[in-house]
């Protein structure tokens, strides 16, 4: 368990960071995992050269899928759209710092593939995006 | 002969083993599955060795004996729920396809536009979503008895609804996230009062409660054996005969006609009218094998066992500082036990339980507009059977503090 749940997980799950709204923002997406009801909505900030400049995440869900959340718009901040697009899971497993079964991924991804999906501009977030 | 859980789970090899090495399994989700017995497996596993042929229509000595296995399961499972007759039991995949199958043959025949069907705020989404398709294709009207906030259907409700001239109320008679026992019978009775036809989603109740169909007047009943230590891919649809004399076909195919022409079929006699193609044989026999297990042990006698661990359950539950059960006291109740444990995601309860082997359910369990009522995305669900022990309610409680102490 100490595996599953490390401390930086409980951390960013019980204190994070980047929790809240941008108001105003320059891009609000929003999806949810029907499988378990969790849902997040990610918006961002982006200056004139495609850089964000500040995120924010809000939503309900397992501590994996809001610390994960935390974690990623932290890393995105001073990213450009297009480095974005090219993020998968393997960026979520390496600042969650754990390895997850397939029922748990999918909860670590739902903030990824809300991002990527609202960064490509579809209407929802589709799993191949983040595999 | 006093029941002896501890007798009875030597029955169940895989309460035998371990998860992880160190770490036996505590098996609380039979609401979603049951565990089977070695006679169901060993029922299964012979036919195959030394029956199996295709059934009926078959000349050869393997294919009599199949078919007489398949119907002998038949006439088990009629007796275990009083059907007047054998061929009032239809077997189909599960409690889903049972409903569907009404659905669409009853529901189509007999349903038109503006035609009103009550269901419950409390259904399992496979009560729900077939009513919903035949409302799209017919635009027949659907109103939903409400819940109370303690968890039981709100009777006045119903009485109003039924004012309304429904042809149909289709029910579950135990949910499977409250755990709420419904007063079918009662309820039934209002139904016929009103001109309308009653069906029963006896999912949780047969393996449970034991369900008799002649004392319920009940019309249409649905039921899975994979919830009662049977196989999974088969279950049953019982129906008065009248109604399933009227019926038209479900499927088409093989088995299920008397005579076809290029052009033209005519339909076989009922059960088989409605069991077309091969159908699931060993599971039929590993069913009849079910039935006998329980009728062994005594539908009384597991009545009583589940009982008794659920209040201790219950009990033990409620002295948790933060939880929050759902449904109805003790004796409104079957064995199972939803709730929330402060504002920790079911997702985390479960997968804390489950590192010290202790197997719940987390989600919405098939019953979304059920949670939404209540105000929650999701919630726990630990459900008890036959082969549970209060040293696993134990173990749960135990496992729950933990969850306390990571998240507090």
């Amino acid at each position: 368990m100490d595996d599953l749940y490390r401390e930086v997980i409980i951390e960013h799950y019980k204190n994070p960071a980047f929790r809240g709204k941008l108001d105003p923002h320059d891009l609000s997406f929003e999806d949810s995992n029907p499988l378990c009801g969790d849902h997040i909505q990610i918006d961002l900030r982006v200056d004139e050269k495609g850089v964000v400049s500040d995120a924010r995440f809000d939503g309900q869900g397992c501590a994996i899928s809001q610390a994960s959340a935390d974690l990623l718009l932290e890393s995105v901040i001073g990213k450009s759209l297009d480095e974005i697009k090219v993020l998968n899971k393997d960026h979520i497993l390496s600042l969650l710092g754990i390895d997850l079964g397939p029922v748990r991924l999918k909860c670590a991804l739902l903030s990824l593939k809300v991002l990527k999906g609202g960064v490509y501009g579809m209407g929802s977030a589709t799993d191949d995006l983040v595999e | 002969m006093a029941y002896d859980v501890n007798i009875v789970r030597k029955d169940f090899p895989i309460l035998q083993r371990e998860i992880r090495p160190g770490v036996p399994l505590v098996y609380l989700d039979s609401t979603a599955t049951a565990q089977k017995p070695v006679s169901v497996i060993g029922a299964m596993d012979r036919f195959y060795k030394h029956s199996n042929a295709n059934i009926h229509r078959g000349v050869h000595a393997l294919a009599e004996e199949s078919t007489a296995l398949y119907e002998n399961a038949r006439e088990k499972i009629a007796k275990f729920i009083n059907s007047p007759s054998d061929k009032q039991v239809i077997y189909t995949r599960n409690t889903t396809e049972s409903i569907n199958l009404v659905a669409y043959t009853w529901g189509r025949a007999n349903l038109k536009s503006g035609d009103l069907v009550i269901l419950t705020e409390m259904e399992h989404h496979s009560n729900l979503v077939p009513w919903q398709m035949l409302s799209t294709e017919k635009g027949i009207r659907l109103e939903f008895i409400s819940v109370t906030g303690d968890g039981l259907l709100d009777l006045d409700s119903y009485q109003t609804l039924l004012t309304q001239n429904p042809k149909l109320v289709a029910f579950t008679h135990m949910s499977n996230v409250l755990g709420t026992i419904n007063p079918a019978k009662e309820m039934i009775r209002m139904a016929h009062g009103a001109g309308a036809i009653v069906l029963l989603d006896g999912a949780q109740s047969v393996p449970h409660l034991g369900v008799d169909v002649q004392s319920l007047d009940v019309d249409f009943l649905a039921f899975s054996a994979h919830k009662m230590v049977g196989p999974t891919g088969i279950g049953a649809l019982y129906g008065k005969e009248n109604l399933l004399e009227s019926m038209p076909p479900f499927l088409g195919g093989g088995d299920m006609i008397k005579v076809v022409k290029l052009r033209s079929f005519k339909p076989n006699d009922i059960p088989y009218k409605f069991e077309a193609g091969t159908p699931a044989i060993a599971e039929a026999v590993g069913f009849g094998a079910a039935v006998d297990y329980l009728v062994q042990l005594g539908m009384e006698n597991i009545s009583a066992h589940e009982h008794e661990i659920t209040d201790y359950a219950l009990e033990r539950l409620i002295e948790i500082p933060g939880l929050k059960l759902m449904g109805p006291e003790a004796n409104h109740k079957g064995g199972v036990a939803a709730f929330t444990l402060d504002q920790v995601h079911p997702h985390d309860v479960a997968q804390i339980l489950d590192h010290d082997g202790i197997a719940v359910r987390a989600g919405h369990h098939c019953a979304q507009p059920l949670h939404e009522k209540f105000g929650i995305p999701a919630s726990t669900r630990a459900s008890f059977y036959l082969y549970s022990t209060k040293n696993e309610v134990d173990k749960l409680v135990d496992g729950l503090y933990k969850v306390k102490k990571y998240f507090g």
